[in-house]
């Protein structure tokens, strides 16, 4: 048994988009976690490899990265890593370079190479170099750099045995000398225990330097590739051209963009709706049995704890993980082709006028699912304050819990009435609702930005747009599994605790069974005097103004352990025992609520707006601040959000309210 | 003569000559490949006023029009 400290620790480097993690999946097999530094949010995954002398080494995938030196604080995680600031220093480190394009993936391996560690470079898509005429220059490669050089196809496994076997033969890299005679004098004098340590100290004290040094990095690969990453590669990129000549094209580019848009929405709401169904039954099944057998065991209080606390905090969870999957699972395939960094692309230009750039699209894309994976998807974004002015506006996009709480509203308040032959109101009303979601994320961000201008820092590069590629099933899986666990750990953890926690606020103080009350009567009398009946009640005279009243309050109190609780809320307060988003009963019950005061309908045209508008802006989601609060790294952050935009959303009801009432819509 | 690389139309090859003083992404750009005397081909340009395809030996990049502005070069004969 070897204990941990005396594995040997190898690190894995390369450029964005050159298989590095498709080579570490073939080296690791299944055997990775995620591993998370201390204070950063970048995510390094973790494998282990056998290696041929017996015995196994552990295998950090480091972020992608196009240089050793950080342009924000979350790349710092590679040169930290590599100089052993953060836990013990890798023994060797492999680096992958893209056959395709050697001349700017040698860049970071001189760097690496500076270092001081020993390297094994793994030549990746030599197959594709080869196919596009490039004479991949392996021998050269492995007599001037003196390590091994190793070729690899990892899409297909190929040279993966080799270059596992090569891993014990890692050596440092000669760079004396290559920095130009000026620079290398200094640099014999610099504190520091490599000479990229004693780089950055110089470069710390004149950053005029860097510029001779990147020149200089580049002079070093030019003579090493004797002109070779020079020559005319269009031929490599031939087919790629061909498809971004339609997929790129000024008015063909968008259409195409806007298709697969709606392809992946349609994918989420309707593939995942039959699995989602199932999901519910089963676990209404479970809590049928549950309610049978457990008052025995429990008491009455006790199954009432498992049933609504812990049965239905775990569905609430799981009810939404067929959505997430796809999601994850499209996202996977449109990254992997190369068509997000398109996507990138196109919508960049719009997204720049808010203060976003096309970085920011995949998490509010994801966020239309649910905002926790799409906060999570943020990590992408390199500048930090573009980061998070994503992460704020992440949770304005409608995500799929609150779809329930729009179903239910609109199908028993706004008519089927068909507008223009094609569309109805019904399905108008919901798109308004997106489309409000979205202008206000818009428009949020567009005023965040303002505080940005005084510091406006360029972003270098928007995205690089790779090849096309046919994706790694593998590959694609095995980030759908990591990415999935990760949300259900995030997500299901805080809506749990959430969901226990209102059970409480609506379960106690227990009232006394009263005789004459059916069941369904019995629960509302509970809910009505329990502490969350209480809150509502004490909140009514702030939700007056918006036209609600307390049984409102308290759908509003219960949806932030998840937004769709809000309908099961209404079929407790209301009387009608178990009920969903197309319970007739239910819908029935809210159309003849009357106000005990006034003896109008409480849910009139200008109520049922007014929750709507809400729904679109509040950020009642516990999951939500928790990601927020980790990603953000600041509680400030958080918790301003959720305040903030709790505020937005009184004042956008408040407005609708008073606004419909006004022109009579109140009756 | 020099121009900057956002005034190149779609297709013209040039050479990176050097970049206008005070550009704050220079650095990041020369890691890129964008050393003076590399050469570049726009591929194209993204509808109104968005990023450019730049092709820099091989790699294809995404630049915004203001960084691009940043960028001198010589352009070369088509």
């Amino acid at each position: 048994m070897t204990t941990a400290t005396a594995e040997r620790l190898l690190g894995l480097v390369g450029n964005p988009n050159v298989g590095k993690s498709t080579l570490f999946n073939a080296l690791t097999g299944v055997r990775q976690r995620v591993a998370n530094y201390p204070g950063v949010t970048v995510e390094a995954r973790e494998g282990s490899v056998a290696l041929d002398s017996g015995g196994a080494a552990r295998l950090v995938d480091l972020p992608g990265a196009y240089s050793l030196r950080p342009s924000a604080a979350d790349e710092a995680v590679v040169e930290e890593v590599l100089l052993g600031r953060r836990g013990p220093r890798p023994d060797a480190v492999l680096v992958v370079l893209d056959a395709t394009n050697l001349r700017r993936n040698l860049f970071l391996c001189s760097e690496v190479a500076d270092l001081g560690l020993p390297l094994v470079v793994a030549l990746n898509m030599v197959d594709e170099a080869r196919r596009a005429g490039i004479d991949v220059p392996t021998e050269e490669l492995r007599e001037r750099l003196g390590v091994p050089v190793v070729e690899t196809v990892a899409i297909r496994g190929e040279g993966v045995e080799e270059l596992r076997a090569a891993l014990a033969q890692a050596r440092p890299v000669p760079r004396e000398g290559s920095l130009g005679e000026a620079l290398e004098a200094r640099l014999a004098s610099a504190p520091g225990a490599c000479r990229w340590e004693r780089l950055r100290a110089l470069e710390a004290e004149d950053p005029q330097l860097r510029a001779e040094e990147v020149a200089r990095r580049y002079a070093w690969i030019t003579e090493l590739l004797h002109q070779r990453g020079e020559e005319d590669l269009a031929r490599a990129r031939a087919r790629t051209e061909r498809v971004d000549r339609v997929l790129l094209h000024p008015v063909g580019g968008p259409l195409v963009f806007l298709a697969v848009m709606g392809l992946v929405f349609q994918a989420i709401f309707t593939w995942a709706g039959p699995v989602m169904e199932g999901i519910e039954a089963a676990f209404g099944w479970l809590g049928g049995i549950a309610s049978a057998h457990l008052p025995g065991l429990l008491g009455e209080l006790g199954t009432s704890l498992v049933v609504d606390g812990v049965i239905g905090g775990v569905g609430a969870v799981v009810v939404f993980l067929p959505q997430i999957l796809i999601l994850f699972f499209l996202l996977g395939l449109l990254e992997d082709t190369g068509y997000m960094a398109r996507a990138a692309f196109l919508v960049d230009r719009p997204l720049q006028s808010v203060g976003l750039s096309g970085r920011s699209f995949i998490p509010l894309l994801s966020s239309f699912a649910c905002a926790v994976p799409g906060v999570m998807a943020t990590r992408t974004i390199p500048h930090r304050f573009e980061r998070l002015l994503a992460i704020l506006v992440a949770p304005l996009m409608t995500c799929s819990a609150r779809l329930p709480v729009y179903a239910l509203l609109i199908a028993a308040f706004v008519p089927a009435t068909p507008v223009l032959g094609a569309f109805n109101l019904q399905g108008l009303v919901l798109l308004g609702l997106y489309l409000a979601g979205i202008a206000g994320g818009l428009l949020v961000a567009l005023v965040a930005s303002r505080f940005q201008r005084r510091r406006g820092r360029l972003l270098p590069l928007v995205v690089e747009l790779p090849p096309y590629r046919w994706p790694s099933w593998r590959g694609v899986l095995l980030k759908l599994r990591v990415r999935g666990g990760d949300f259900l750990k995030r997500a299901g953890t805080v809506i749990f605790a959430v969901s226990v926690a209102l059970w409480f606020l609506m379960s106690f103080p227990r009232q006394p069974v009263e005789s004459g009350l059916s069941e369904a009567e019995q629960a509302a009398l509970q809910l009505r005097e329990s502490y969350a009946g209480r809150l509502g009640h004490a909140l009514e005279p702030a939700l007056r103004p918006l036209g609600y009243d307390w049984k409102i309050g308290v759908g509003i109190l219960a949806s932030f352990a998840a937004r769709e609780v809000f309908v099961g809320t209404m079929g407790v307060v209301y009387s009608v025992g178990e009920a969903d988003e197309e319970s007739a009963d239910l819908r029935a019950a809210l159309r003849n609520e009357r106000d005990p005061r006034s003896g109008r309908r409480v849910f009139n045209t200008a109520t049922v707006f007014s929750l709507l508008a809400f729904y679109v802006f509040a950020l009642q989601c516990g999951a939500t601040v928790a990601v927020v609060k980790r990603e953000a790294r600041s509680w400030r952050f958080a918790l301003g959000q959720l305040f903030g935009f709790l505020l937005l959303a009184y004042l956008a009801a408040l407005g609708t309210y008073q606004t419909l009432a006004a022109l009579g819509y109140a009756a | 003569m020099t121009t900057s690389l956002a005034n190149l139309a779609a297709g013209r090859c040039a050479r990176v000559h050097s970049f206008s003083p005070g550009a704050e992404c220079a650095l990041n750009l020369m890691e890129l490949g964008l050393v003076p005397g590399a050469r570049l081909t726009v591929v194209r340009k993204a509808p109104l006023g968005g990023p450019l395809q730049v092709d820099v030996t091989g790699a294809h990049l995404a630049l915004r029009r203001n960084v691009a502005a940043t960028v001198i070069v010589e352009p070369l004969a088509p």
